[in-house]
């Protein structure tokens, strides 16, 4: 057993886990609001990338200008997206919802392929290639980073839930029928969060972008990121960080023992086990409710 | 106006149970039959196998899917990999010497085996988590039918298919491979509309509505589950591999992919749920949208004189394709078939609106 492997690996895993679980965070804020699953959150993810770029490229702005600017933008396409495309669908069989987010994932997906084109883009965000030695084993700078930036914006979510508009949207997600009894605005709570979560999905789509170009591929992070997102309990913030965590440590692993056994691409494959194995013996995932229907 | 009716009034058992109880209905559809037999003498080969063929296999396929979506009310997110497995069947049965009348039921038949693994994940769970894990489910499809050689001959590799042969003689003609889509995607249309009235259908349409409620009357919903799953994947395989023999004439990976399968899952929702003519809509309209909007888009550019970057007009169908799906959520939640439906009703009894109907 090589030792330096498997920590290199479960390290740098566990920093990549982190940033799935930013991603993740989106779809848990949007599912403890509305029960909506989001299946457009790795679109969005793309689409706040390309504002970002959008701004620092064509319109000039400075780097961090550009992603502030890039923040309010998302904002308000979530707030549009709440308002135009789920609001009227609330109360629909599920399977319509989930195509609705389907057909946003494909509508945002080529939208902004469209308007700005499908050959990748660097994020220049200045941090070094240069890896990071710690003991023995390399970390990733940008990795670190993101990690860093997911840990911080969790803290920012444990605080924000403390805040009177936290507290609305916590009362939203425990019962949403009881919170529109005493006079909370549901639907204002619920587009705060599909707000949130675009701003999120900014976030993490400019630290990916950064990792790995911004182009078209973002929007796959969407397979991890469910799974992140069902593995911590999908209405569990900080069991997204966990599951994220681990998710990140499992594949890093994996890939780096069964890479070279089959040929590549064995990521996917362990992101759809963990996800197929979590669903069939915890669907409610390590912290969620336990209230899921069951058969 | 069409049909001539008064209202609707059966006088005998037999006319109530027809399989087309109105006579306009039976007029229509023996119009369109013949309309579908005559389609080589009419229309030229391009229309026919590359609009029409690929449109009736298609429908037999989103008629499958429906029938687990629509009928059975459990998700399905990963249909094309139960195409797949059928397709793949049935090419190496096929390339090892069985006779194709043979190999698309075995490719069925393995479809439906492999399909009923997406079953278990139905008896666990349901609603969102039956629909996250047939799509992880996919994934896994994917990924095995790529990567083991033995299926798919490497990840790039392109597997040519077999000319079909009927009963011994190729078939090799236009006319011949649209008649062979034409019988499936009639003999799949056929078992759906005398599914929704046999003690299958209505047990299906049971557990559909509340699986608690179909026990205590005493439906088996477990077995219910499986018999949708295993018939609707026998559909979708026998229908990949119909769709490989007579349009692809060869099979990868790729044709089989997660956006095939949502692709397919649009085709059932813009046709509408438990609507057999609704998948004939769904199917066409998602299928030749692009064409006819790339086409619409270019007839807009030349008009008014602006041009469009290639990586544009490569992108602008499929975020016109997300739009009208989105469009169609809000505006007819019921799809095209429901469309269909409202303006049949109104049309049956037409000026006596008024009428029992």
């Amino acid at each position: 057993m090589d030792w330096a492997l498997l920590s290199e690996s479960a390290a740098n895993g566990a920093l990549v886990g982190l940033m799935y679980s930013l991603v993740a965070m989106g779809i848990v804020l949007i599912y403890k609001s509305s029960s909506v699953p989001n299946l457009a959150q790795g679109a969005m993810t793309m689409l706040g990338a390309y504002v970002v770029l959008a701004f620092a490229n064509n319109a000039g702005a400075p780097i961090w200008l550009a992603i502030a600017l890039g923040i309010v933008t998302m904002f308000g396409v979530g707030m549009a997206v709440e308002r135009i495309a789920l609001r009227r669908l609330a109360g629909r069989p599920i399977v319509m919802i989930l195509m609705m987010t389907l057909g946003l994932e494909i509508f945002l997906r080529a939208g902004s392929m469209t308007i700005w084109g499908g050959t990748g883009r660097p994020m220049p965000l200045g941090i070094s290639d240069a890896p990071l030695f710690v003991g023995p084993m390399l970390i990733n700078r940008a990795y670190a980073f993101g990690a860093a930036v997911a840990v911080v914006m969790f803290g920012l979510f444990a605080l924000f839930f403390r805040t009177r508009t936290g507290v609305v949207l916590r009362a939203i997600s425990d019962d949403y029928t009881a919170a529109w009894s005493v006079g909370i605005s549901v639907e204002r709570g619920v587009a705060m969060s599909w707000a949130m979560s675009a701003v999120v999905a900014t976030i993490a789509g400019v630290l990916w972008g950064s990792v790995q170009g911004v182009d078209q591929s973002l929007a796959l992070l969407l397979l991890k990121c469910i799974t992140v997102a069902v593995l911590g309990g999908l209405d569990s913030i900080g069991g997204a960080l966990i599951a994220g965590i681990m998710l990140g440590v499992v594949e890093g692993v994996a890939s780096a023992y069964l890479d070279p056994m089959v040929g590549g691409a064995s990521r996917e494959l362990v992101d759809a086990a963990i996800l197929i194995l979590t669903i069939l013996v915890r669907p409610h995932g390590l912290f969620g409710r336990y209230d899921i229907e069951r058969v | 106006m069409l049909f001539r009716q008064a209202g609707i009034f059966h006088t005998n058992y037999d006319a109530d149970r027809a399989l087309f109880p109105i006579p306009g209905d039976r007029i229509m559809i023996g119009g369109l039959l013949a309309l579908a037999i005559l389609a080589p003498l009419y229309l030229n080969s391009l229309y026919l196998s590359s609009f029409i063929l690929p449109w009736l296999v298609w429908t037999a396929a989103t008629l499958g899917l429906n029938l687990i979506i629509g009928w059975a009310g459990q998700f399905h997110l990963g249909y094309a990999a139960v195409m797949g497995i059928g397709a793949y069947a049935t090419v190496h049965a096929t390339r090892f010497g069985v006779p194709w009348e043979v190999a698309i039921v075995l490719g069925g038949g393995t479809a439906a085996v492999i399909g009923v693994v997406f079953a278990f994940a139905s008896l666990r769970v349901k609603g969102l988590y039956l629909a996250l894990s047939t799509l992880a489910l996919q994934f896994v499809m994917d990924w095995t039918i790529s990567h083991v050689p033995a299926i798919s001959g490497g990840t790039q590799a392109t597997l040519q298919a077999p000319d079909i042969r009927l009963l011994g003689l190729p078939v090799r003609s236009e006319a011949g491979l649209y008649y062979i889509a034409l019988a499936w995607c009639v003999l799949v249309t056929l078992f759906m509309l005398n599914l929704c009235r046999t003690a299958l259908g209505r047990a299906l349409v049971a557990v559909r509505e509340k699986d608690y409620a179909a026990a205590v009357i005493g439906v088996n919903s477990f077995y219910f589950k499986l018999i949708a799953f295993a018939t609707s994947s026998f559909i979708g395989g026998v229908s990949g591999a119909i769709l490989i023999g007579t349009f692809y004439h060869a099979v990868t990976p790729e044709q089989f992919s997660v956006d095939v399968s949502i692709q397919a899952l649009a085709m059932v929702i813009v046709g509408g749920l438990a609507s057999i003519i609704g998948s004939y809509f769904g199917a066409g309209f998602i299928l030749l949208m692009p064409g006819i909007m790339n086409s619409f888009i270019f007839w807009l550019a030349t008009k008014f004189g602006f041009s469009l970057g290639i990586e544009t007009l490569a992108h602008l169908p499929r975020a016109l394709y997300g739009a009208l799906i989105i469009t169609f959520l809000l505006v007819e939640p019921l799809g095209l078939g429901k469309i269909y439906g409202n303006i049949r009703d109104y049309l049956l009894v037409w000026p006596f609106s008024y009428v029992k109907k």
